[in-house]
């Protein structure tokens, strides 16, 4: 099967999140890394080549900056093509604004399985899988694991509440958005995605964007917690004793 | 102004608490916008459960293509009753289901669409806003909705629902088939699973923070040190360090022990949902900003790898 693995990079949490005065996300001063889900997406269609010697992988980002690494990364983690969507667009391009223009180039290249990551940190519009979906008219899943490929269809197990789930067959063209992979995603060394950088290349194309409806955040901020820990500190053996006495004090210690 | 229309989930014919909380929030925003309430449901035995909805209307959506949950046919059915109803909003729950539809439904409409709702009001000004939870909880966004037709996901567990009841119109339609998706079958998790965390009074979970499965060691033995079992969270599973039965969260177990010892834990809205309502919660993560502090009642910043033995040395050294 053709298979598509949509990707983006979203602001490292284990940064600061530091917010203009507007109230909006500072994305120059801030890192980025792929997001989880969609590495986690990556693996799963890798895992679906190694089954099928037919299938490709072609790994696509949109260029909303720094995206060269995690394309060529990709590459060097076995993803057959990487694609980079070009035009004017930004780190603060919205989903349903991106869902556009990866429908238009997926519809365009007629892949036969989407996937990508179930959610980002920062979909705050709409997650890419149902979006695009939704624009191709495909059949589509989300928060799913266990994909296998038939010949014209796919089946996975698509997860709910309470250790519910279902196994769905989907008719390709399918779209899916992946809450794990089977396997743990795969790591490779920087020194195997600088060997990529020099002996493959990545297929820029000129993304095509439509009017999307956008919304009017007026701001972001940090949560006001109505509550809070009460801050214990970071001495570990504090910590202990502060732990045990709490345990004995609300007579939780077996006696 | 269209109405405001909650979307309902069943569980065994049974509203799901999530959309109970729908109904009550559309009931409310209808009221302030001046506007009604309305439910669309699916299923053919579920009257009992829709019946007394406190809503002026429920569009309830049966025949043989919903017996399972299929995004297609779902998807299709609800475009027709928003086609008939132009609501002002659509309410679903960020559930499976919530995440699956409102995306597409979205694209397909070209509504606009808010995800990770955690609240949703009138302003002074009457304009609809809402508030959504992104960046794992790390940041809040707040969001001003157009009435004319938002698709809004609303995380379960954000307000209560009033359990107020009405009379509503009922409204009968049958789905049609829609090819392309197909429930080969329904599962249940394995009820005879190696654990049952959800009878544990102290729960020692951790998170992605072990690093190692080597060092879960580390977790089993203060479990066994102070009494309780062992739950992590959803990245442990997936890398097959525990099995899932021990997972806490929205797509894991809910869980309410007497003690919640989060070890690195960041405390992502996913896993909140499954372990907010624990008596006492304490929490331990390296970075002092991470969310489950919002939750926990006790908390410190130390090395998980570091604690964990600290605290079975002086647990095993109290008597027997
Ligand atoms: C549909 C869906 C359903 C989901 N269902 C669930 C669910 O049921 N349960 C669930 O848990 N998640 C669920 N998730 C995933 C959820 O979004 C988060 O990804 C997950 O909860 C993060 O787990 P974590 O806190 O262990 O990892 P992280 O977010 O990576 O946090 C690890 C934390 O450990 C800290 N840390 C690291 N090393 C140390 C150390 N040595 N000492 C102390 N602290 C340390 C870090 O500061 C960090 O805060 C779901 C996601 C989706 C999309
Ligand atoms: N440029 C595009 N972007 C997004 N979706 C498209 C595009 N072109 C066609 N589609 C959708 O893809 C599906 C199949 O289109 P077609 O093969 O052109 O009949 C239809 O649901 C179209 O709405």
């Amino acid at each position: 099967m053709k298979i598509a693995v949509l990707i983006k990079d979203v602001p490292d949490l284990v940064e600061e999140l530091e917010l203009t005065e507007e109230g909006r996300l500072a994305v120059d001063d801030m890192s980025f890394v792929p997001s989880e889900w969609d590495d986690q997406a990556l693996e799963e269609a890798l895992i679906l080549k190694e089954g099928d010697a037919g299938s490709t992988v072609t790994a696509v980002a949109i260029d909303t900056g720094d995206v060269d690494n995690m394309l060529f990364t990709a590459l060097a983690k076995g993803a057959d093509r990487g694609v980079k969507l070009v035009g004017d667009f930004n780190r603060e391009m919205s989903n349903r604004a991106r869902a556009e223009v990866l429908a238009h180039y997926c519809h365009t290249e007629g892949f036969d399985l989407i996937l990508t990551g179930v959610q980002a940190i920062d979909d705050l519009d709409g997650q890419i899988a149902g979006l695009v979906a939704g624009r191709l008219g495909a059949a589509h899943a989300s928060v799913v694991r266990d994909v296998a490929l038939g010949s014209t269809s796919v089946t996975c197990i698509q997860e709910y509440s309470g250790g519910k789930m279902a196994e769905l067959r989907l008719t390709v063209p399918a779209v899916l958005g992946i809450q794990a992979a089977q396997k743990t995603p795969r790591y490779v060394t920087v020194s195997k995605v600088r060997q990529m950088q020099k002996s493959a290349s990545l297929e820029e194309i000129e993304g095509e964007s439509s009017e999307a409806p956008a919304l009017e955040i007026r701001r972001l901020y940090p949560p006001v917690a109505s509550s809070h820990a009460e801050m214990w500190g970071d001495d570990v053996e504090e910590l202990a004793d502060r732990i045990v006495n709490l345990l004995e004090e609300k007579k939780l210690l077996r006696s | 102004m269209g109405p405001v229309l909650a979307v309902l989930e069943m569980n065994a014919n049974q509203l799901t608490d999530a959309s109970q909380e729908l109904v009550t929030k559309a009931k409310s925003l209808a009221d302030e916008l001046g506007t009604t309430a309305m439910a669309v449901a699916f299923g053919d035995e579920i009257g009992d459960a829709i019946r007394t909805l406190d809503v002026g209307k429920v569009v309830v959506i049966g025949g043989p293509a919903v017996t399972s949950y299929a995004s297609l046919v779902y998807e299709e059915a609800l475009e027709k009753v928003l086609a008939e109803l132009a609501p002002a909003l659509v309410l679903l729950a960020n559930s499976t289901m919530g995440m699956d539809l409102g995306a597409a439904l979205a694209a397909r409409t070209g509504k606009p669409m808010l995800a990770y709702a955690t609240a949703l009001a009138v302003d002074d000004s009457k304009q609809l806003v809402a508030t959504s939870q992104v960046y794992g909880g790390k940041l809040l966004a707040e969001v001003q909705l157009p009435t004319e037709g938002t698709i809004v996901t609303v995380i379960p567990g954000s307000w209560p629902a009033s359990g107020t009841s009405g009379t509503p119109q009922l409204e009968d339609i049958t789905a049609e088939m829609v090819p392309g998706v197909e429930v080969v079958r329904v599962m249940e998790e394995d009820s005879g699973a190696d654990v049952d965390i959800t009878r544990a009074e102290i729960l020692v979970s951790v998170g992605r923070g072990i690093q190692d499965p080597e060092n879960l060691e580390l977790a089993e033995e203060l479990a066994q040190a102070i009494g309780g079992a062992v739950s992590c969270s959803r990245p442990v599973v997936d890398a097959g360090w525990l099995s899932r039965s021990h997972q806490v969260g929205k797509s894991g177990k809910t869980v309410k022990p007497k003690l919640y010892l989060a070890l690195g834990i960041s405390g992502a809205p996913e896993h909140l949902q499954g372990m907010k309502d624990a008596e006492l919660i304490v929490a331990v993560n390296s970075d002092g900003k991470a969310p489950i502090f919002d939750v926990a009642h006790f908390g410190g910043t130390a090395d998980i790898l570091d604690l964990m033995p600290a605290l079975t040395e002086r647990l095993q050294g109290r008597g027997q």
